[in-house]
């Protein structure tokens, strides 16, 4: 133990690690391997593939790789349940959505240790930020089950959905997903990502606790295949998914001329533009959460800077301040601001284009702080004097890395911003209203 | 203690802030978001905590940066020295051993009170190496005439005050006269002579952001040693949002003018945990310095006896009710 006296010359944090017992039990009482939940049961595990916990590298969990079999009789359960949860009145599917958010929040403590456990993600992360996020969701859609009679005359189920979602926040995109769809009165098949299907199945578990009738939610883990299944599947009366461009284009074409509602949440490379007049020590806090949150894999992440040329090196010098203060390390540790990227291959992929970067002569800054020595972790990374042509500038690099360029005028400012195939969030730091208002409406982005 | 602690409690250990000419460009053209502002308050304390022996020794260094203050009309020599006896010795017996602090028990930074009382202070402080500060210039409004502010300052530093806190005419900052205010606390500057100054802006007065920032650079520049952020007299006092802003401006002081200036909050700290928070405030957006008590103080009255009870806490794994321990 450190004694007190020689704390008050470093004045260090010290460790504070959440507790993860409880997480621990459940896992070794799962050691057997998660089945797919199909039909308000879980069915027998097969064909096991590993989990593991990024922080670490060990695996704390086998869940079912989903066969086409396994697909269809989730379909199938859900087709079933859906006339009736259909037919259900709004006020009493809303009943069985407060109580899903009743027991999330219940849980909450649970479910934000095995969130970090399985993503990486810091715990102030999941316990601050992803967990109220789902109860939230949860209860504002029984909300809107409630009125939908009145605010949706006339409107009725799409049917089954089958949804996809990614391992960023694996948790909280199962509840942007399901709330809505049960809501509406739909029943659903989801297939979490394989990297982090854990708190899907912890919340198989929340559907019986709630007694949501069987059939209604179905979860299906699984790789790629298993979701292609699935957006494959005859039966599915729409697809709803959150990833990567790339799958996104190829599950487009293969909805295509089905008749398959379909909804996609994609890539971005978000431009976070900094004019002269802008607090510059707000705009580092800005920073700080636009590329820094989720280790960056964030679809909406701010991860290319637009600095004015005249403040770009008082704001890149006072970025370089911050980084330093940014700890890298143990996710369930409460003072950690940077966890685990989700998986190696994630890592990689990161490596690799940094390697592209560097060898087009970026500039590539990085507090020299220690990682652990083991897990996959990559260090919060500032890149400087990126031209448009960058590989950094136009990939989407999904971490914790920063690309900035400089602009002379607010018109180049908003071609900068625009010049990117993306197009999803933006955001535009300035004191000045008009500023902002007029920038905001030229950028081409869905949210700014 | 560490020796900067030592040092820092010897008395100033810090050369005065020479001050630079009064220059408005450099917080004219500085925006404030007041949310942004807000929202980095609010994480701060979600981001980092600190648990078990290092709470402890938090908790200790907080006490060490406390300004044990008395500043009420019912004060007497009396009341004075009771505070004295606490500041020079604010942990018992078995505490300090608890805490393994027994070879150099620590005390509070230094002991705040009105000019009347600076006396008796002094002399019940004398030989422990707590100095004494004391609030002058009209305390709390300050709309005394400068004449008199300026003796009353003479009248503090010449009965034995080490430090001054003294007040800003609010009404200069409403009223954007930059070179009044400015002027008016380099005379206060002057007239403290070898004490250190303490600028108490008075931002629950002040209401926006931005004119602390502004307020925060003029005390500065007029040569300032520590800006304070209220006399715990206004309807607001010390908030984590504003305290941001001033340490962000002494910060940028800094940089341009190479000095280092202290800040002290002041009013509404009660609890051990907003001691915590401040610290974690000094951590995060300065740096080690700030956090012993020649850069850093907290105005306060009522958090030493939380602070105990924490200790007593983390000691013996119970809470104790406050008569336990010996009162100011």
């Amino acid at each position: 133990m450190a004694l007190i006296k020689d704390i008050l010359r470093t004045m260090d944090y010290g460790p504070s690690p959440e507790s993860s017992d409880h997480v621990r039990a459940w896992l070794l009482k799962h050691e057997g391997g998660f089945g797919p939940f199909i039909g308000g049961r879980f069915t027998k595990p097969r064909e096991l593939f590993d989990v593991f916990n990024p922080a670490t590298g060990e695996r704390i969990a086998r869940a079912t790789q989903g066969s086409p079999a396994d697909v269809d009789a989730a379909v199938a359960a859900a087709r079933k349940a859906l006339p009736k949860w259909a037919a259900t009145p709004g006020e009493e599917r809303a009943r069985v959505l407060y109580a899903l958010a009743r027991h999330v929040q219940k849980r909450e403590r649970f479910l934000s240790v095995l969130e970090t456990i399985d993503n990486g993600k810091p715990i102030r992360e999941s316990r601050d930020i992803d967990l109220p996020l789902v109860a939230r969701h949860f209860y504002h859609h029984a909300g809107w089950a409630s009125l939908i009679e009145s605010e949706f005359p006339g409107t009725r189920p799409v049917g089954v959905c089958g949804q996809v979602i990614p391992w960023n926040f694996p948790l909280l995109m199962l509840a942007w997903k399901i709330a809505p769809a049960l809501a509406a009165g739909c029943t659903v098949v989801l297939k979490p990502a394989e990297y982090t299907p854990l708190t899907a199945l912890a919340f198989a578990e929340i559907c019986i606790e709630a007694a949501l009738p069987p059939g209604v939610v179905n979860i299906v883990t699984g790789d790629g295949e298993t979701g292609a299944a699935l957006v494959a599947h005859d039966s599915v009366d729409k697809i709803a998914f959150t990833g990567s461009t790339e799958v996104g284009r190829a599950i487009r074409k293969a909805t295509a001329g089905t008749g398959k509602k379909l909804a996609l949440e994609l890539g971005g490379k978000s431009p976070f533009v900094v004019f002269d007049d802008a607090d510059l020590d707000s705009a580092v806090e800005g920073v700080v959460d636009a590329i820094w949150l989720n280790q960056g894999q964030v679809c909406c992440a701010g991860s290319r800077l637009l600095a004015a040329e005249g403040i770009a090196d008082a704001l890149t010098s006072k970025l370089r301040a911050r980084m330093a203060r940014l700890r890298v390390g143990d996710p369930l540790d409460k003072s950690t601001d940077v966890g685990a990227i989700v998986a190696p291959a994630q890592l990689e992929r990161i490596e690799r284009l940094m390697r592209a970067g560097a060898e087009e002569g970026l500039e590539i800054w990085r507090a020299d702080d220690a990682l652990p020595n083991r897990g996959s972790f990559y260090p919060p990374t500032l890149v400087t004097g990126a031209e448009p042509a960058s590989v950094l500038m136009r990939e989407e690099i999904f971490g914790p890395v920063l690309v900035s360029t400089t602009f002379r005028t607010p018109d180049e400012a908003v071609a900068l911003a625009n010049n990117t195939r993306y197009g999803l969030a933006a955001s535009v730091w300035t004191e000045n209203v008009n500023r902002a208002l007029e920038v905001a409406a030229r950028i081409k982005a869905g949210v700014v | 203690m560490d020796q900067a602690t030592d040092r820092a409690l010897e008395g100033h250990n810090r050369p005065r802030n020479p001050g630079v000419r009064l220059d408005p460009a450099w917080f004219e053209s500085v925006g404030v978001n007041a949310s942004a502002v807000e929202r980095r308050a609010a994480t701060l304390t979600t981001r980092r905590s600190v648990k078990k022996e290092y709470q402890a020794a938090w908790l200790v260094k907080a006490l060490t940066c406390i300004d044990l203050t008395t500043l009420s009309g019912d004060d007497t020599p009396e009341r004075v020295r009771r505070l004295c006896a606490k500041a020079r010795r604010p942990l018992a017996g078995d505490l300090l051993a608890a805490l393994g602090l027994e070879d150099a028990p620590p005390t509070v930074a230094a002991v705040c009170v009105y000019p009347t009382m600076v006396p008796p202070a002094v002399r019940a402080l004398e030989g422990s190496g707590v100095p004494v500060a004391s609030v002058a210039t009209g305390f709390p409004a300050g709309l005394t005439p400068l004449k008199v502010r300026l003796d009353e300052i003479r009248y503090a530093v010449g009965e034995g005050a080490a430090e001054i806190d003294i007040v800003i005419t609010r009404a200069h900052v409403l009223s954007r006269d930059w070179t009044a205010l400015y002027d008016e606390v380099a005379a206060m500057c002057e007239a403290c002579g070898p004490a250190h100054l303490k600028t108490i802006l008075g931002t629950g007065d002040l209401k926006t952001l931005r004119n602390v920032y502004a307020a925060s650079m003029v005390a500065m520049q007029a040569g300032a040693d520590f800006i304070k952020t209220s006399t715990g007299k206004e309807d607001v006092n010390a908030t984590l949002p504003v305290s941001l802003v001033m340490v962000r401006a002494l910060r940028d002081y800094r940089e341009r003018a190479g000095v280092d200036i202290g800040f002290k909050p002041a009013g509404g700290l009660r609890a051990a945990k907003d001691a915590l928070a401040w610290l974690i405030l000094m951590k995060e957006e300065l740096a080690l310095p700030w956090l012993q008590p020649d850069l850093f103080r907290i105005g306060a009255s009522g958090l030493l006896t939380d602070i105990e009870r924490q200790l007593d806490h983390y000691a013996t794994g119970r809470y104790s009710a406050a008569h336990r321990h010996a009162m100011a």
